[in-house]
């Protein structure tokens, strides 16, 4: 079976995973339920799989997409059951279908954070609606200073007890922002700690991506 | 995970290790456990969850019903550091419960150089480091691994340890402990009582008195404890507890791969060889049941690797049969198997290229010294047309990477001998130019050379460290040797490290406090080059009134009490007084299976004979 989608979630002790460790992981999670996946082929095989936008370490995700292709028929249906028992913990497997789209067509990931030791709601929501919003980041070629307002579509902060709750919409795949960039873009009115998990993914029209 | 410890992990290189929760890792719910077990590996999570040995005694002790096992690793330095600034205690893995949690705290050693680890995490748990500064039963501090039989150096840390082979003994210790607590016996009770079973050392029921010069003069047992503690082994191997179920990492350690023990022990009498006279006798699983377990394990790990372990796989009776089943199961799901410790012989050459039919890995040999002479004084029994005819066997068979071990500074070595080593390596590359199946694509010949260090329960007990300044002259005499020789890299250790775990290995119970000033002084994770300085050490050893030198490079009379000899690892003093007179004939020693010679390990099975 070929061009098939997982979506899963990794939340948890998970979140530590990096993504190359992931990918290990995921191929082992399969063997370990018995089902092959195809490999490239060529002198240093490779097992087809790719994960759609890799997850920064520490930033929890109920939204993850991972396309591969399977030796063999299965229910993909049951999928998410037969894998659930074989995923290290944290890590779980939602639904599994033929991929509808390509995977360069997730452009939006709602998030939400919880930031502490830095400004207040208010602050934070000044800072982010302001444009441009420069950041310096390194590149292939040295330090380049981007805009990322345009990339923001909605930043709201709230104050809760003990910190700042986050609730963003941020644009993932060309140009690409994510949580950790626009703390960094504080600078030295960051927060001491910030976490976040991703909700939910969407096309560039604002559609679910699946 | 907490919100502290959460803002830890993201300040610190590769965090995964820290957390725990990776597939068959083993949770026990708290109110049916009576004894907390923590198994501390004092390297990286990479270099411990590599381990066999913590595998198999994760495994079976958390097979005890009401006694939960969990792991615990040494931070690397950033993480280190980030904990001690933010006071957060050693952890374990499954719980993440700190250490001080725990009724047993125990250590896993293979490396001298792990001695200043321990004092580490101990700390890093907030446990006294000594065993007399533990006064109840909680917080037994004990160990096992291949350094007990000569633990001396560490012995005022531990309040018991296991002498050779843990699945059995470990549980028979555990089972005590669990009846001393529900019986509410004091600590020194329970050492006594521990100390009867077979295979148990407490410390602190030797006392050790030492002559004016600083040798040992007596090592007298109290307390009824035995004058000499008998190593244990698992006597019938095929069916021990093999873990077919061990932790998959979610993060790549060093060994990421099933690794299949087809063997304890060592036929071979390589006379520098420790793990071959204290792993004695040979006990062997059927290949039937290694592929039943090796199978059972890809499966329920869902590793695309599995390698042969043992001292030397080429001496496993069953080697070809054992490949020829694995390959069939292995090849149509795209497992590799791995095949370490090959001799340089016929049949091994053959099974390599049956095993390595499309990856060609690079092969390694380790001749160990550079002429005849010397090999048959160490008892290699490896000739020069045995190696250059598995080169020969290699190079046609499209290899084209070969590496060569040896030791400099073995007894009777002389300049000849080094030299020896570049003329070695020099064959190699004509093999190599006569027979190579493709010539374009070059040849890599690596020499690697390491310090010769002596160690306890082997013949060369007794024998002396060349000095630093005398290793870096040989090397100096090999590098200008290999100088023209364009395909030959050469790379040596240094031997700063090789002057301390020498110490170490033959050190005796005053060097205790050499081990915590080290500590003291920042010393930790020394195995790691970029964690070592040997000025650590060099200051120690002098402060505490010792002098290295008389532990790492002094040659022993042969009538000297060493600090270790009340370990009995089986094989017998006599043996290894004869095996060095022997050494100094230039005397070969046949293998266990050419003939008997009656080394003493034989006495450690039921029926009192040896089937090698």
């Amino acid at each position: 079976m070929d061009k098939l989608r997982l979506k899963f979630a990794k939340t948890g002790r998970a979140v530590y995973i990096s993504h190359l460790d992931l990918m290990r992981t995921m191929q082992r999670v399969f063997s370990r339920a018995g089902m092959a996946l195809k490999y490239s082929e060529g002198f240093n095989p490779h097992a087809k799989i790719s994960i759609i936008l890799p997850l920064s370490v520490g930033t929890a995700s109920l939204c993850e997409y991972m396309d591969f292709a399977l030796e063999g028929e299965y229910d993909l249906k049951m999928l998410p059951e037969r894998l659930g028992p074989y995923m290290p913990e944290g890590i779980a497997a939602l639904e599994a279908y033929p991929a509808p789209c390509k995977g360069a067509e997730l452009r939006w990931l709602r998030l939400e954070g919880l930031l502490r030791g830095g400004r207040d709601a208010a602050f934070y929501t000044g800072f982010f609606a302001k444009s441009p919003i420069l950041v310096e980041h390194r590149a292939k070629r040295g330090v380049r200073t981007d805009d990322i307002a345009p990339a923001i579509r909605s930043a709201r902060f709230t104050d809760v007890e003990n910190g700042v709750r986050a609730e963003l919409v941020l644009h993932a795949q060309e140009p690409t922002v994510s949580p950790e960039l626009m703390m960094a873009a504080l600078g030295e009115n960051g927060p001491a700690y910030f976490r976040f998990t991703r909700l939910e993914a969407y096309k560039e029209d604002m559609t679910p991506f699946r | 995970m907490n919100e502290k410890i959460d803002a830890l992990l993201r300040q610190v290189q590769r965090p995964a290790r820290y957390v725990g929760g990776e597939y068959n890792q083993i949770v026990k719910d708290k109110a049916d456990v009576d004894v907390r077990f923590a198994f501390c590996f004092p390297d990286t999570y990479e270099i411990g969850m590599s381990n066999l040995g913590m595998k198999i005694l994760y495994g079976t002790v958390n097979e005890m019903p009401g006694v939960w096992c969990e792991r615990v690793f040494a931070p690397w330095g950033d993480m280190a550091q980030a904990m001690r600034r933010e006071d957060i205690p050693l952890w374990a893995l499954e719980s993440g419960d700190a250490l001080d949690a725990f009724d047993i705290i125990a250590f896993s050693l293979g490396y001298e150089m792990a001695y200043t680890t321990v004092l580490d995490m101990l700390d890093m748990g907030h446990i006294p480091l000594r065993a007399k500064d533990r006064p109840g039963l909680k917080h037994l501090v004990v160990a096992g691994g291949g350094c007990i039989c000569n633990i001396e150096p560490m012995a005022e840390y531990f309040d018991l340890c296991f002498l050779g082979e843990g699945e059995d003994v470990d549980r028979e210790v555990i089972e005590l402990y669990r009846q001393a607590k529900r019986e509410g016996w004091d600590k020194p009770r329970f050492l006594r009582a521990a100390a009867q079973i077979e295979g148990v050392y407490v410390p602190g029921l030797y006392a050790v008195d030492y002559h004016a010069d600083g040798t040992v003069a007596a090592i007298t047992p109290t307390d009824g404890a035995p004058a000499k503690v008998r190593k244990r082994i698992v006597e019938d191997f095929d069916s021990a507890y093999f873990p077919t179920k061990p932790v998959v990492p979610s993060t790549e350690i060093v060994h990421d791969r099933v690794s299949l023990e087809v063997f304890r022990g060592c036929i071979r009498g390589c006379r520098f060889c420790q793990a071959g006279h204290t792993n004695r006798p040979v006990r062997s699983r059927k290949p039937e049941t290694l592929l039943r377990l090796g199978k059972e394990t890809l499966e329920n790990t869902g590793y695309q690797e599995l390698n042969l372990s043992s001292l030397s796989t080429s001496d496993y009776r069953g080697l070809s049969e054992l490949c020829d089943g694995l390959l069939d199961y292995c090849r149509p799901r795209g497992i590799s198997l791995s095949l370490p410790s090959l001799r340089a012989d016929n049949f091994s050459m053959d099974i390599m290229q049956r095993v390595q039919q499309v990856r060609k890995s690079g092969l390694t040999f380790a001749p160990e010294a550079g002429t005849q002479r010397l090999r048959d004084v160490i008892n290699k029994n490896v000739t020069e047309e045995d190696l250059l005819n598995s080169c020969r066997i290699a190079f046609e068979g499209g290899w084209n990477n070969v590496k060569l071990y040896f030791m400099l500074g073995l007894p009777t070595e002389t300049d000849e001998d080094v030299l020896g080593i570049a003329e070695l390596a020099k064959k190699v590359f004509w093999t190599w130019k006569q027979h190579a199946a493709n010539k374009a694509r070059g040849v890599r010949i690596t020499v690697s050379t390491s310090e010769f260090i002596p160690k306890p329960h082997t013949p060369f007990q007794w024998e002396e460290q060349i000095s630093r300044t005398e290793y870096l002259r040989r090397v100096d005499l090999l590098t200008g040797a290999l100088a023209r020789t364009k395909s030959v890299t050469y790379n040596w250790h240094d031997a700063e490290m090789s002057l301390v775990e020498a110490a170490l290995a033959r050190g005796d119970r005053r060097m205790g406090p050499v081990i915590e000033r080290v500590w003291r002084s920042g010393g930790r994770l020394e195995s790691w080059s970029e964690y070592f300085d040997l000025r650590r050490w060099l200051e120690a050893f002098p402060a505490c009134g010792l002098d290295i030198d008389f532990y790492a490079t002094r040659a022993r009379p042969v009538e000297e009490l060493q600090p270790w000899e009340h370990m009995d690892c089986a094989v017998s003093r006599r043996h290894l007084e004869r095996e060095r007179a022997r050494a100094y004939e230039g005397a070969l020693t046949p293998d266990c299976r050419a003939g008997c010679s009656g080394c003493g390990a034989a006495s450690l099975l039921k029926e009192g004979v040896c089937r090698g």
